[in-house]
């Protein structure tokens, strides 16, 4: 325990990424079986005690501690865990349990056991011990890792590849012993091939100044809803977003509507007009978006807003991994068991039917409508591999939308760049600058630029700054920047009513004047929902 | 009695009315009794300063001389108008900070300023002295703050400085007090290297070792090359620790020594990578402990987290309240 006390301490004060992954790594490699897979399953989220709960920690700590102090200090503290971690009579002769033992004894609590046997750990530990122990008993680390984060850190410590932790990962449990005897002792591989489990995604990379040959590469619309997967194996189905989440619940009518093993990739949308038209059947993002985070969905919203997939791949089919093959032969087993599926459910992608570069770069640069967010071109012998790999899969997203905005705000940055004013808020004209109109936000970008350009950037927010509110600078609103974004859409959290997507700094326009820059009508007439 | 003693709380600061003057006032005024040096504390423009002559060069160096200075040394008695008796007794908290004891009518009140008691090279321990009432801080006057031994925040310093010889470690601490004590603690505990000082430190630093506290060798950032300070340990006032200035070290580690340190997100917000938690105030245990020490008829409770200290008092049954100033300020401390 006091190791893995001392790792939480050292990631909460550790800004920079290679930092933390080389902290975690160094814990993964170091540390003994089976400590170090529950440690991995407190760090991915993958621990449940149902047993201890925030309130149980503060009834115990009530029962110690005069009520008004401990509530002062919470308070103060803002933590429950650590305050209680703070307050906890201390003991002289630490006698620490291992982390299995910790993970062991939570497991074992009930609610009437809870009392006595978590107050038995804490008598245990010193400081940074009480404060490991409850926040892996309360399953809320809070401490700035993300499960991905702890995987490539893992993937580093034994020099494996995260795409196979990935593949992997949904088929086992805490403490994850197949895992770490293949990838510590060169067991052979955990199997997962059995379990309803998500598999990692083929990921594209962006396409930049090359040109493909189309003998080589087909070429479909990429749509602009959410990447899924579904899977239909050993009798259950479910639909796992990009990252991995089930999100069955939000999309029930999808997860009915798979009746054989199979697994398939795909794009979730919403039923409408606004991409590709009649025919193209999609609605915009922001209709989709109301679909999304659910619990449950009421019956009205499944009426208007019906989700249906539009299959882009197969990667198991009837118990069969078609995974190695090359993406011609799964598309020729994926449009064979088009008709087994629900029409109203299921589409497929379809192909361009360009043969010539030159003509799908015309059609790319019209698609606006067709297809909001480019096109995507896959080799047509490449297995589905997980991650990007390169030369297999490419997106060639169409031209961004570019709209002269003015610098209204800036923020410090974190980490590297924590000295750094390296958040811009930028606004456009509410009307004629000439006339007395107002600059209103309507965006918010923290990427795009140089270093050479940030430190610049940085200096002009310094002496250009009219306003402190805490971290954040208001500046005298005079630097035009070019802003660069996918797609704008309405949004009613914004004064300005717009939101962009992806927006970035594309270039900083020194030689315009403020007035000159756009206004909101020029970005209104970009939204197409 | 409250009401009508002759020591009252105004907003501006301790009130002594036999005598007609202030202790600590916000403001100037003819008179005034000062504990330390630090500057919610003293202020300057005042007719005529009572304090230690530590304090009173530390006043001088940053407000520079103006109005009478009257020095006082510890244990030395000084009679005040309206037959009140003055003494100064070491307070523990930086150097020249003393806690201000007021006799008048048979009665005993003692102002404490700002205190410890732990163990610090760089000025005299706190003297626990008796009184009918005491007047304390509570800066940390709530449980979860229990400083650790200044020894392993210091070995904790030195170990990262070492681990990280290509980078230098950036420590943020008050400029009066705090950064001495921290060189000195680093001094006690053999670190001979040099330690590079912002600007800023430079003064305070020169005044102590001209007080008599020796600091070993100190050298300033802007003289220095950057590649020079790599596994070097550097000291700055907090407000520099995230500033552009930092900008001329190498590839910094952001410390800060501060009891507010002991808060995980305290030391977060303020982009710290290593806590040291390392004050100049009591923290709980001291602050009860000293109370049970001095053992008074009443408990006056200034700045900082009065609820939780009246709380206490009031589960020891000891007669307490708390006291309205204003300017008193969380020190970076
Ligand atoms: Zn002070």
């Amino acid at each position: 325990m006091e190791r893995f006390a001392a790792l939480l301490d050292a990631l909460v004060y550790t800004r920079r990424r290679t930092e933390k992954l080389a902290l975690l790594a160094d814990y993964l490699r170091e540390t003994a079986d089976p400590d170090r897979g529950w440690s991995l399953a407190a760090l991915t989220g993958g621990l449940d005690f149902p047993a201890v709960k925030s309130s149980t920690v503060r009834n115990l700590l009530m029962e110690r501690v005069d009520p008004v102090l401990f509530q002062l200090s919470r308070d103060y503290v803002g933590d429950t865990a650590e305050t209680a971690s703070l307050l906890w009579p201390g003991t002289d002769n630490p006698s620490p349990p291992s982390v299995s033992e910790a993970v062991e004894a939570l497991g074992r609590m009930t609610r009437n056991s809870v009392r006595h046997d978590l107050a038995a750990l804490l008598d245990r530990l010193d400081v940074s011990g009480r404060f490991a122990l409850l926040k892996l008993a309360t399953g809320a680390l809070r401490i700035g890792i993300s499960a991905r984060l702890a995987k490539v850190a893992f993937a580093q410590a034994f020099g494996v590849s995260v795409d196979e932790i990935e593949e992997y990962w949904h088929g086992i449990e805490p403490p994850y012993a197949a895992l770490f005897d293949w990838a510590a002792r060169g067991a052979p591989p955990p199997r997962c091939d059995d379990q309803p489990v998500f598999r990692p995604f083929m990921l594209a990379h962006p396409l930049e100044e090359t040109e493909l040959d189309l003998k080589e590469f087909a070429a479909e619309w990429k749509w602009d809803g959410i990447r899924v997967q579904l899977v239909h194996v050993a009798g259950a189905t479910r639909l796992y977003s990009r990252s991995g989440d089930d999100i069955s619940v939000s999309f029930p009518e999808i997860a009915e509507a798979l009746p054989f093993p199979a697994v398939l990739d795909g794009e979730l949308l919403v039923r409408g007009s606004h991409q590709g038209g009649e025919s193209g059947g999609a609605a915009s993002f922001n209709a989709l978006q109301q679909r999304l985070g659910r619990k449950t969905v009421p019956r009205k919203l499944l009426a208007e807003a019906p989700a249906f997939l539009r299959v882009y791949d197969l990667l198991m089919i009837d118990g069969d991994d078609v995974r190695p093959l090359p993406w011609v032969e799964r598309r020729n087993r994926l449009e064979a068991i088009m008709d087994r599926l629900d029409s109203g459910r299921f589409d497929l992608s379809e192909l361009i039917g360009a043969t010539r570069f030159e003509d799908l770069d015309q059609l790319r640069a019209a698609g606006r409508d067709n297809a909001i967010e480019g096109i995507m071109l896959k080799r047509r012998d490449s297995p589905y591999v997980a991650g990007r790999r390169t030369g297999l899969w490419y997106k060639w997203k169409r031209d961004p939308l570019l709209v002269d905005c003015v610098l209204m705000y800036a923020q410090r940055g974190s980490g590297k760049r924590s000295s750094f004013y390296s958040d811009f808020t930028f606004g456009c004209w509410d009307g004629d600058p000439g006339e007395g109109a107002e600059l209103l936000p309507v965006g918010k970008a923290y990427f795009g630029f140089t270093d050479e350009e940030l430190k610049w950037l940085d200096s002009h927010v310094r002496r250009h700054t009219v306003n402190r509110f805490g971290p954040v600078r208001e500046t005298d609103r005079s630097l035009v920047f070019e802003v660069a974004f996918d797609s704008v859409h309405r949004s009613k959290r914004h004064k300005s009513g717009l939101a962009m997507r992806f927006p970035r700094i594309n270039r900083i326009r020194t030689d315009k004047p403020a007035h000159e820059a756009d206004r909101l009508e020029a970005l209104q007439a970009l939204v197409v929902d | 009695m409250t009401a009508k003693h002759w020591i009252r709380a105004e907003p501006q600061g301790l009130y002594v009315e036999p005598a007609d003057c202030w202790i600590d006032p916000s403001r100037p005024v003819d008179t005034a009794l000062v504990t330390h040096g630090h500057a919610d504390h003293a202020r300057g423009g005042h007719g005529c300063t009572m304090a230690t002559p530590e304090t009173l060069a530390v006043m001088d160096l940053r407000y520079g001389t103006d109005g009478r200075a009257r020095p006082v040394a510890y244990g030395e008695d000084v009679m005040l108008a309206g037959k009140v008796r003055a003494t100064f007794h070491p307070a523990g908290h930086v150097l020249g900070s003393a806690q201000i004891l007021l006799e008048h009518a048979g009665e005993r009140v003692l102002v404490t300023g700002d205190y410890k008691r732990r163990p610090d090279p760089t000025c005299r321990p706190f003297a626990v002295t008796p009184c009918d009432i005491f007047i304390t801080e509570a800066t940390f006057g709530l449980p979860v703050f229990r400083h650790p031994p200044t020894g392993l925040e210091i070995d904790r310093l030195r170990e990262t400085s070492k681990a990280h010889p290509d980078r230098a470690v950036l420590v943020g601490a008050y400029a009066l007090g705090k950064a001495q004590r921290i060189i000195a603690e680093l001094r006690q505990s053999g670190h001979d290297a040099p330690i590079f000082l912002h600007g800023a430190l430079e003064r305070m630093c020169r005044l102590y070792e001209e007080l008599g506290v020796p600091l070993g060798d100190l050298r300033p950032v802007a003289d220095t090359a950057k590649d020079e300070m790599a596994g070097r340990i550097v000291l700055c006032p907090p407000s520099a620790l995230n500033d552009r200035w930092s900008r001329r070290l190498p590839d910094p580690i952001t410390a800060m020594a501060s009891g507010w340190m002991r808060i995980r997100q305290r030391a977060r917000q303020r982009n710290v990578e290593l806590p040291l938690i390392i004050s100049d105030h009591a923290d709980w245990d001291e602050l009860t402990a000293t109370i049970e020490e001095v053992d008074p008829a009443e408990c006056w409770i200034t700045h900082g987290r009065e609820d939780g200290l009246l709380r206490w008092c009031a589960l020891h049954q000891r007669r307490a309240r708390a006291l309205a100033l204003v300017g008193f300020e969380d020190e970076d401390d």
